[in-house]
């Protein structure tokens, strides 16, 4: 039976996850140097184009078919019996679950690009990330959503802290180290370009972020309600946990760690969303500031240039995240199950075990498909073009433009571009 | 003394003032010109308008310097900004006729000499 009220919010939650992917173009732009900002902005919007195609054509599929513990069948490929009848087991249009989950898989493949930007070349990125978007998160997606082995063995995840956050996060370290670190890194200070940007991208993320967790719930009923409640207590106790973490480490309080603890807090709370009491996701809220800072603070220091820190913001708070259920979900709020802390020791077990093969998968996953690409055509810009930065050199535009010095250029005969005062003097 | 005035890629800035630091040329100023070397053109498209970009980014260095900085501070800036490549920019050097240090009314050479060197 279709609920209109149901069908009425997952239409605005599936718009709201959407606005995320452009959100977060605008949270990595600014993270980046100037001349970067258009190329690492398009990674993002590459994928709402790329990644619906895949999502479309296969993805939904391997993620929501039947099929096996591991992966769905091709039952539903080119959307085959995605109609207006609802989904089993839902209350709204099988084409808007379709949707809503196909939004899921756009924002998770643009969050990996934040491992890469600056120095990946455009081409291969696209290859990249339909082959993610059929490969690694349809799979992962099955794991906890479509009915796999992770749902039918008892792991909560909520939101997606598989999926999305443990599999960008992982998936970002194993590009990274693919793909290597930036020719300057190490040497030079590489700031970001714009922390206004960084702050207005990060606001707009939790504001999605209230369809995408507050959308999971598939529905209007109670988990939907304390989801989306959640959504709000948890970034907001990790935002002011981390102004105490900066304080301590620094003595000021810095912007860019507040937009940063927004999606710590925001992550965190994923896979938790509908499981846990209110006051335990303000609880989460403090706790999974502190490994995302630690790692922060340190994985600069180290080779490995996954440069917007996926790792830190995205996989290591989600973990977190899914590691908290197994510890304080509680029946009387969720209606599935007890944590730990309420006598059911066995739901931790389930939950260590999503810690264990999400990330193994998304790691060993990524790495092989970027490994398969750049055996067939370089993956990374040269160090020249590089200097130059990827705006100019992948997509012949600047972010930020005068005008002087621009010469306006008609196509002459030969199809060469040629100086327009020359032609008409000609 | 002598104005140095050196044109350079934006990218190879840092090398810049890292050499002029090592060099121990204090007193720089840095500012983002526009300007065109002979390089390449790049085109770049906006929509349906394809444009010919004839000026580049490049940052500027002013450094006033006494006679034996001259040459360290040349050298400094070569050695920051060279790639081989066209482009990688200019030095100028200039005579200079009067320098005043407005903190403290000192002129010329006690001007063009950086506070911790004097004593």
């Amino acid at each position: 039976m279709i609920d209109n009220g149901d069908t009425a919010w997952m239409l605005a939650a599936t718009a709201l996850v959407i606005l995320m992917t452009p959100a977060l173009g605008l949270f990595y732009a600014g993270l980046v140097r100037s001349k970067n900002g258009l190329n690492t902005f398009m990674m993002c919007i590459a994928a709402l184009g790329v990644a619906t195609i895949a999502w479309a054509l296969i993805g939904y599929s391997l993620a929501f078919g039947d099929g096996g513990g591991f992966v769905g069948n091709l039952d539903h490929a080119f959307l085959r019996d995605v109609g207006f009848e609802p989904r089993e087991g839902t209350t709204i249009p099988h084409l808007l679950f379709m949707a809503f989950q196909g939004s899921f898989c756009i924002l998770t493949v643009a969050l990996v690009s934040g491992a890469v930007v600056e120095r990946i070349r455009f081409g291969p990125y696209l290859v990249f990330v339909a082959l993610w978007a059929v490969l690694v998160y349809p799979v992962m997606a099955h794991w906890v959503f479509g009915g796999g082995f992770l749902a039918e063995g008892g792991t909560l995840d909520f939101a997606g802290g598989v999926p999305v956050e443990m599999a960008s996060g992982f998936s970002a370290l194993a590009a990274a180290l693919v793909i290597g670190a930036r020719k300057d890194y190490g040497r030079q200070a590489l700031l970001p370009h714009n922390s206004v940007l960084v702050l207005l991208g990060a606001g707009l993320l939790w504001f999605g972020w209230f369809g995408f967790n507050g959308g999971s719930g598939i529905g209007t009923g109670e988990p939907g309600v304390l989801a989306f409640t959640n959504t709000l207590l948890t970034p907001a106790c990790t935002l002011v946990a981390w102004f105490v973490l900066d304080l301590i480490r620094g003595g000021k309080v810095t912007a860019v760690g507040a937009a940063t603890a927004v999606i710590v807090g925001c992550v965190g709370i994923t896979p938790a969303a509908g499981f846990i009491s209110p006051a335990w996701a303000m609880v989460l809220g403090v706790l999974a500031a502190i490994p995302s800072y630690l790692i922060i603070v340190w994985r600069p220091r180290t080779r490995v240039d996954e440069t917007l820190d996926v790792l830190a913001a995205h996989g290591i708070a989600g973990i977190t995240g899914i590691l908290f259920i197994g510890f304080f979900a509680q029946l009387d709020w969720n209606g599935v199950a007890d944590g730990l802390a309420y006598g059911n020791a066995a739901q931790l077990g389930d939950q260590a075990l999503a810690v264990l093969v999400a990330p193994a998968y998304a790691f060993v996953a990524t790495f092989v498909i970027l490994r398969a690409i750049g055996a067939l055509t370089p993956l990374r810009a040269s160090e020249r073009e590089e200097a130059i930065g990827m705006d100019i050199v992948q997509h012949g535009e600047e972010a930020y433009l005068t005008g002087e010095g621009a010469l306006l250029i008609g196509v002459g005969t030969d199809g060469e571009p040629e100086p327009a005062t020359a032609r008409r003097a000609a | 003394m002598k104005l140095v005035i050196g044109i350079v890629r934006p990218e190879r800035a840092n090398d810049v003032l890292e050499a002029l630091y090592r060099a121990k040329v204090r007193g720089v100023s840095m500012s983002r010109v526009q300007g065109h070397g002979g390089e390449l053109d790049r085109v770049e498209t906006y929509r349906g308008t394809t444009v010919r970009m004839g000026l580049a980014e490049k940052v500027r260095f002013e450094i006033a310097v006494s006679e034996e900085f001259v040459q360290p501070a040349i050298d400094a800036v070569t050695e920051g900004a060279r790639t081989g490549e066209v482009g990688d920019g200019k030095i100028l050097v200039l005579p200079l006729d009067r320098v005043v240090r407005i903190r403290t009314g000192e002129t010329d050479h006690a001007a063009v000499t950086p506070v911790g060197a004097q004593a």
